[in-house]
């Protein structure tokens, strides 16, 4: 029998006993429903942690170090630490050739400094980070007072509140009338109301940082020295002459007058090794021309990196554009002779966790479909034997034993699908009902609306699939008494 | 008594040869048919007449390929159906024969012409055949008119047509009619016999019919095979006939 004949007989069959048919259609649809609400949570709690990792940079972020002086964070990183001395330095021909792989949307250098802030005849102490243009989507930013920076360079600043409340905080709330001070610890921040808060967005403060101006080396004889023996004693003073590689700079006293266009409440994200415990923030192309002098500009004072020539950078923070593209980059960056790190073992590890949630929650989910399926194989075992003069008829006039089987195959999968498409809308309006009665309840907490519970595509297909699929199960054995009737017997005496 | 000594083979419509079916009912064997030779020849208007339990329907219904024999060999055009698979039989039922019942059979929530387009869904006859096949079928045995009813809105004899349109509509070279007059009176049924007599002449189709009264299967049937205890019995003959011929 063709399907379309199938399908046209099947359907006559399952109207013709429709209540109790739509009772068991009924009892698929509350089994996918329950199946569908449960994976719905998973993949809500799934979407909202990946989607804050997501936007927080983290996934999509690799932080780049030269291989001579990598700490990173991880223990096997670090057991390879032996300096390599003639390791590629992380210069600005490296950053170059590293905007130019696939998938890299952006490159900057961890811009992190401690600065003076001035601001009405006050001054605080405090640290500075560089924020990218790709930072505006952080969610730190979602409800800030103001805005984002006008432009990757602009003279502007975005404070942590904790920081403006310092600013705005009487001269001797945090217990004392110095001029210098620094920002006071969190949780210690001074009472300010939230329209002087506002009132800060347009005014400036002053940004009085060290700026790193490169000089040449002081002693051009030294050269014709072997770099592994002590270098001979210069001078009166007792200096030693500089090295051949060596690097020299001074630092010299800047002002910075920035204007405040934005305060957040959260720390965002700013850099693959540190960052949040910043309380201003400024565009990285911003810190870059700047050339302030960091705590890794000892570093490089130190340890003598040779450069081509200009800038070399501490770290290079590395966006790419998908989760998935961090590896290759990574593997291309590693064979550019660079040492790197990203998150993407941790990212492993939350899936990892998200994939036994919802397998736990597939599974008692899957309880009341379970049962639903019982309910198929009563049915249709009724039915066959409310049929039996029918399936005999069918045989005497030419229906094959598995003509008899597909056709209740048939009634079972029709079922299946009705009651797994009517289940996902009910999941679907179970999970708007979550959904509604979590965010009644966030407003009175006075947080953001999130969305709990989350319907995917792939959720919807799979739903109605496995219905059908658990249908076809429970007709089996029904499909097979149809199919092993004995017309002889069923016409004798039906 | 027919001894199944055919005329010719070739022309057999259909063939028992020592024909048996025994069963097991608890601890008793039951020989419904044992050791039948039969020839029905192409075009043959034959009865098989016997009492209760004679074994008659199990004789139809092995020609119908609803069962098996347990030994012997049963052949319908020359093809032995006892060697066929179930799939092989199932073909043979939606090609080779229709069949009808005492009971008629229909499907009570279809319309005649539903009922009658059944088989044509199971040989998978194309959508656009149909109902010029389901008309004609109808037409033939005057339920024309009918084709929207459903068989509850139908007496007994237009329900027997009905049953019999639905046997014709595969167009089968083999009729069997399992005591087709039984749920009927005497008028209806002489109608429905009389019916089955004109299909059997027009269309030259061999039919073989199951009744328990010898005197209708005396007025309608051209040869008549009387069986008794699952054995053939002594073949009743007809003034200047000869056994196993067509008049």
């Amino acid at each position: 029998m063709k399907s379309n004949d199938l399908l046209e007989l099947a359907g006559r069959n399952l109207r013709e006993s429709s209540f109790r048919n739509s009772l068991t259609t009924l009892g698929v649809a509350v089994g996918v429903a329950s199946l569908v609400a449960m994976l719905s949570l998973g993949a809500g709690l799934q979407n909202l942690v990946s989607d804050r990792f997501s936007r927080s940079g983290l996934f999509n972020t690799i932080g780049v170090f030269t291989a001579r002086d990598f700490r990173g964070m991880q223990q096997n990183e670090r057991r390879g630490g032996v300096m390599d001395t003639k390791a590629r330095p992380l210069d600005l021909q490296a950053r170059t050739e590293i905007s130019a792989l696939p998938d890299v949307l952006e490159v900057y250098p961890e811009i992190r400094m401690l600065t003076d802030v001035s601001f009405q005849g006050r001054t605080l102490f405090t640290s500075v980070s560089g924020l990218s243009p790709s930072a505006r989507q952080n969610e730190a930013f979602e409800k800030m007072r103001g805005r984002f920076f006008s432009s990757p360079d602009a003279d502007e600043v975005i404070l942590h509140v904790d920081f403006a409340r310092d600013l705005l905080a009487p001269a001797d709330a945090s217990g004392d009338a110095l001029p210098l001070q620094t920002a006071p610890p969190r949780g210690n921040t001074p009472e300010v109301s939230d329209a002087q808060l506002d009132g800060l967005l347009g005014k400036e403060i002053v940004l009085h940082y060290g700026e790193r101006q490169e000089t040449p080396p002081a002693t051009p004889g030294a050269s014709s020295r072997p770099a592994s023996r002590p270098p001979p004693a210069a001078g009166p003073a007792g200096a030693s002459a500089q090295p051949e590689d060596a690097v020299s700079f001074s630092v010299v006293r800047r002002e910075k007058t920035l204007r405040i266009v934005g305060i957040i409440d959260n720390e965002p994200y700013a850099g693959i090794t540190a960052s949040s415990t910043a309380r201003v923030f400024l565009p990285v192309a911003l810190g870059e021309k700047l050339r302030p002098a960091m705590p890794s500009s000892l570093r490089d004072l130190m340890q003598a990196r040779p450069s081509a020539g200009g800038e070399t950078y501490s770290a290079l923070i590395v966006r790419v554009d998908d989760p998935a593209r961090v590896q290759p980059t990574q593997d291309a960056l590693k064979k550019m002779g660079f040492r790197t790190f990203s998150l993407l073992d941790a990212t492993k590890s939350l899936r990892r966790v998200f994939v036994i949630l919802d397998l736990f929650l597939a599974i008692f989910g899957s309880v009341a479909l379970v049962v639903a399926s019982l309910g198929i194989v009563n049915t249709l075992v009724m039915s066959v034997l409310e049929r039996r003069r029918e399936i005999g008829l069918l045989k005497a006039l030419g229906a094959s034993d598995a003509d008899v089987k597909r056709l209740f195959f048939v009634e079972a999968g029709v079922m299946g699908a009705f009651g797994g498409a009517l289940g996902v809308a009910l999941g679907w309006a179970i999970g708007r009902a979550i959904n509604f009665g979590t965010n009644i309840y966030l407003t009175r907490q006075e947080l953001p609306h999130e969305t709990i519970v989350l319907l995917p595509l792939w959720l919807i297909g799979g739903a109605v699939g496995f219905a059908v699929a658990v249908s076809l199960a429970a007709g089996i054995y029904p499909a097979a008494r149809a199919a092993r009737l004995d017309p002889v017997q069923v016409l004798r005496y039906e | 008594m027919d001894n199944g000594n055919s005329n010719s083979p070739a022309g057999a419509a259909i063939r028992a040869e020592n024909l048996c079916r025994h069963y097991r009912m608890g601890e008793s064997l039951v020989k419904a048919l044992d050791g039948v030779s039969l020839e029905i020849h192409a075009g043959q208007r034959v009865a098989l007449v016997g009492a209760s339990g004679s074994g008659k329907s199990t004789l139809l219904h092995l020609m119908a390929g609803l069962d098996r024999p347990t030994s012997g060999t049963i052949e319908t055009q020359g093809r032995n159906l006892g060697a066929m698979t179930s799939l092989e039989l199932a073909a043979h039922r939606r090609s080779t024969v229709g069949m009808i019942f005492q009971a008629f059979h229909l499907m009570p929530r279809m319309t005649l012409e539903e009922n009658v387009e059944l088989p044509l869904r199971l040989a998978e006859v194309p959508r656009q055949e149909r109902p010029e096949r389901v008309r004609l079928a109808l037409e033939r045995v005057g339920l024309r008119a009918r084709a929207g009813h459903r068989p509850g809105e139908l007496s007994g004899g237009e329900q027997q047509r009905a049953a019999i349109a639905r046997a014709l509509v595969n167009r089968p070279s083999i009729l069997l009619a399992d005591e087709p007059t039984g749920n009927l009176d005497s008028h209806n049924g002489a109608e429905i016999m009389r019916l089955i007599a004109e299909l059997n002449s027009s269309m030259r189709m061999t039919v073989v019919l199951v009744t328990h009264e010898q005197n209708l299967a005396a007025e309608f049937a051209q040869r008549v095979v009387v069986l008794s205890d699952g054995r053939l019995a002594e073949e009743p003959r007809r003034a200047g006939e000869q056994a196993g011929v067509p008049r």
